[in-house]
């Protein structure tokens, strides 16, 4: 097996980000350090135009497995760098194309950065080329569709060999873009949009509405292990856990069925944005689809979108469940959100909710009721989770494992 | 004592039990009732599980904890074979697999299934063209160890996996028990459906064990009732047991990376001591697992071998399951063409990495006088 000491850092339209681009780069280099901080041999470093990870030992495919994680990555490759001598190269590149047992065909693609290095690139290919031919057996050039295609790049430092070409998660590096609050209801749909708006360089931090004893600790860890997964994408997630009994069960009692669930979202979206002010959160996210369920109409969005004048970001406005649920499973979130306990959303619902709620009517309820008192309590009580990381389990539990 | 036996079984580390006894102690609940205690139950369950796959480089959904190899064997293969039966009948394995695979094959045949099983050469492996040449259109599961529990061979997974990865409607599955903690194995790039792994052979509690049942991989259980592990089974889980396997598991895999040159350093003192014996052959092939080592004492009765070493607190065992009366041949050692002298005379000396030189000098030096002294008394 080839010994590979590097993995090539490919970052897409970050190159295109202008004079923002070296921040952007230095956050990408950061969060890469964080993602990978369970191994302390492993260096990452920049040259220009590119970005490395030294492996220094590790076993890289672990390493990989985080990586593909990591948004602004546009993709990878395991490379071994050597010193620039045809001798050492060709040697290395003939060990890169036998660590392809499965390939019949090759091509080899030369890239001389560094001018000084004596052979041009066309004669390079072809010497490469030759070497390969002859000294391997079952296998041919071909430039059109080759099963193996090795990429050889001679720069100042050094030549760096590369193979396969891993695909990265695309998107912009997370911390780029500010920070959102993510409503986190447990459900399916609003880790999915927490990860979409991570994607685009969001970082979150995330509110989840408790309502003891209708719902439980365990709907609570859910939210938490939620988290815990969606921080695989970035740093650390903090949770604000707010007490939602007293408020949720005074709308019950006191707005006309139909209209209970538009006030208590629209509480949820006020509780949120006081949640956004403290903390000097810009926006908030949430996983709504547009005509999934009754909260989701068009009349809904608008009579509960009424008590904020906060940016709503609705990544999943546009998509069906089916594409919602293949995220979901793809990123991890699915079998935590499928476990079957009662969240603040499921708990109260109405036989016959209104879905197509008019501002009027819920002005009109809302009037009645006060609830100024109650919604600054909510947010006064509620608890902040940071969820740091996978090894920082509960002091109870660390001994044990 | 100097126990030479770690392959039957080992001492759990100190560690271990305690994790076992606080966690009965704290989190006896039942994981799956709805009360706090129950959700922490769960948690720590999941902790657990999580732990696990993280050290194993598998997903947390592909971790069933069950009761230890012989569960874990039976439910791969059987479970396979009951759940595939409608689109083929036919198994592969070995001649030399634990009896827990072997075993459960033959009760396979009894209910109409076909198995091949797969010569080995004189050092216990399979040949690859064999398996080639034994796939059929009807295969539905190739079962393989990977390293003998008698001999120490060490199958070639690798290539196994390659050749099952042609035939995508097939199932691989391992029997990883004496190999796990020793030497690595990478379950998904090998092409692994299924991995069978114990923990009383890692210095964890008789018990326990996990089977690795790979993402889109399903299994007829074996146990049915509450749904438990993913429904592959039921039985309230053993949370203090799989606690502590987990972590008898993550020490095992810290003292591989510690100690693995250690153990492999006696393994070879021991090969070239006990090979300068008169009358010893070594049956352990040179590339075998580091902590095993397999001999046969031509003349002498096994039994009285271990004997007369137990009255010097030194244990170590014979796998050629005899009895005083008559002389079985191993199974493993007479599919490997050895003489039935050689398969009836057979000891194993199986070291953990607990084991010293001092242990290794000791043992030979009164193995040496044992066996000259026996010898006098049959000439």
């Amino acid at each position: 097996m080839m010994k590979y000491d590097h993995i090539l850092i490919r970052y897409g339209e970050l190159a295109l980000k202008g004079r923002n681009q070296r921040t952007f780069i230095n956050q990408l280099q950061n969060n890469i350090r964080h993602q990978l901080m369970d191994f302390p041999e492993v260096q990452v470093k920049k040259t220009q135009g590119r970005m490395f990870i030294l492996l220094n030992g590790e076993d890289p495919e672990p390493i990989i497995e985080k990586c593909r994680r990591i948004f602004g990555i546009h993709s990878l490759s395991l490379a071994v760098k050597v010193d620039n001598e045809l001798e050492i190269i060709n040697e290395t590149v003939l060990k890169t194309l036998l660590d392809h047992p499965s390939g019949t065909t090759f091509k080899v693609e030369v890239r001389r950065a560094n001018k000084e290095f004596p052979i041009q690139s066309q004669e390079m290919n072809q010497k490469l080329g030759a070497h390969l031919l002859k000294n391997s057996t079952g296998y041919t050039v071909d430039v059109h569709d080759p099963d193996v295609i090795i990429k050889v790049e001679i720069r100042v430092e050094a030549t760096y060999i590369t193979s396969s070409v891993i695909e990265g998660a695309g998107g912009l590096p997370v911390k780029t873009a500010g920070k959102t609050l993510l409503m986190l209801s447990g459900g399916i749909d609003s880790p999915v949009a927490g990860y979409l708006a991570m994607k685009r360089g969001v970082e979150i931090e995330a509110v989840h509405f408790h309502s003891p004893p209708y719902t439980s600790e365990r709907a609570k860890q859910k939210v938490i292990d939620l988290a815990k997964e969606l921080m695989t994408f970035g740093h650390q997630v903090k949770i604000h856990i707010v007490p939602f009994t007293e408020l949720q069960q005074a709308i019950f009692k006191e707005i006309p069925e139909a209209y209970a669930m538009t006030v208590m979202r629209r509480m949820m979206m006020r509780i949120s944005e006081a949640i956004c002010e403290k903390e000097g959160i810009l926006s908030i996210t949430i996983g709504e689809s547009l005509g999934q369920v009754a909260s989701q109409t068009m009349e809904s969005m608008n009579a509960i979108n009424e008590v904020t004048n906060y940016p709503i970001l609705r990544p999943l406005v546009a998509m069906d469940k089916s594409e919602i649920i293949n995220i979901s499973k793809d990123i991890g979130t699915y079998d935590i959100s499928i476990r079957p306990y009662e969240d603040c959303c499921t708990v109260f619902v109405p036989k016959s909710p209104k879905t197509r709620p008019r501002r009027d009517k819920v002005n009109q309820f809302e009037a009645k009721m006060d609830y100024k008192q109650l919604l600054g309590t909510a947010v006064e009580e509620s608890k902040l989770i940071k969820v740091n990381d996978h090894k920082n389990e509960e002091d109870a539990f660390k001994d044990l494992l | 004592m100097i126990y030479l036996d770690n392959s039957a079984t080992t001492q759990p580390y100190p560690e271990v039990l305690e994790s076992f006894q606080n966690a009965s102690t704290q989190f006896f609940a039942n994981p799956s009732s709805i009360h706090q205690l129950g959700g922490r139950t769960e948690t720590l369950l999941t902790r657990a599980r999580e732990q696990a796959a993280e050290l194993l480089g598998v997903n947390k959904r592909e971790i069933v904890f069950t009761s230890g190899g012989t569960e874990g064997n039976n439910l791969a293969i059987k479970g396979i074979a009951l759940e595939h039966q409608n689109r083929g009948k036919h198994i592969i394995t070995s001649q030399t697999e634990h009896p827990s695979v072997y075993e459960a094959c033959q009760s396979l045949e009894k209910l109409g299934f076909k198995v091949t099983y797969l010569p080995v050469n004189e050092e216990g492996i399979v040949s690859l063209t064999e398996l080639q040449k034994s796939i059929r259109k009807d295969t539905i599961l190739i079962s393989i160890m990977h390293v003998n529990n008698e001999l120490g061979t060490i199958q070639p997974i690798e290539e196994i996996g390659e050749i099952a990865k042609e035939h995508p409607k097939l199932f691989f599955h391992v029997d990883y028990v004496q190999g796990l903690g020793k030497i690595s194995l990478n379950f998904k790039k090998y092409g692994i459906d299924l991995c069978t792994m114990s923990g009383h052979k890692i210095h964890g509690l008789k018990g326990t064990g996990i089977l690795y049942v790979g993402e889109g991989v399903t299994l007829h259980p074996l146990l049915h009732g509450g749904g438990q592990e993913e429904f592959y089974r039921s039985g309230t889980e053993n949370l203090a047991g799989a606690v502590s396997l987990v972590k008898a598991l993550r020490m095992s895999m810290e003292n591989m990376k510690m100690n693995i040159d250690k153990i492999t350093d006696l393994n070879n003192h021991l090969r070239q001591e006990l090979g300068e014996i008169k009358g010893v052959i070594i049956n352990t092939p040179l590339n075998g697992a580091p902590h095993l080592m397999n001999i046969s004492v031509l003349g002498l009765k096994p039994e009285v071998i271990i004997h007369s070493l137990g009255e010097e607190h030194i244990f170590i065992s014979t796998k050629s399951a005899c009895s005083s009366k008559n002389n079985v041949e191993s199974r493993v050692l007479t599919a490997c063409g050895f003489s039935s002298e050689r398969a009836t005379t057979a000891l194993r000396i199986s070291m953990s990495y607990q084991t010293t030189e001092d242990d290794i000098n000791t043992f030979l030096n009164i193995f040496k006088k044992i066996v000259n002294q026996l010898k006098l008394i049959m000439e």
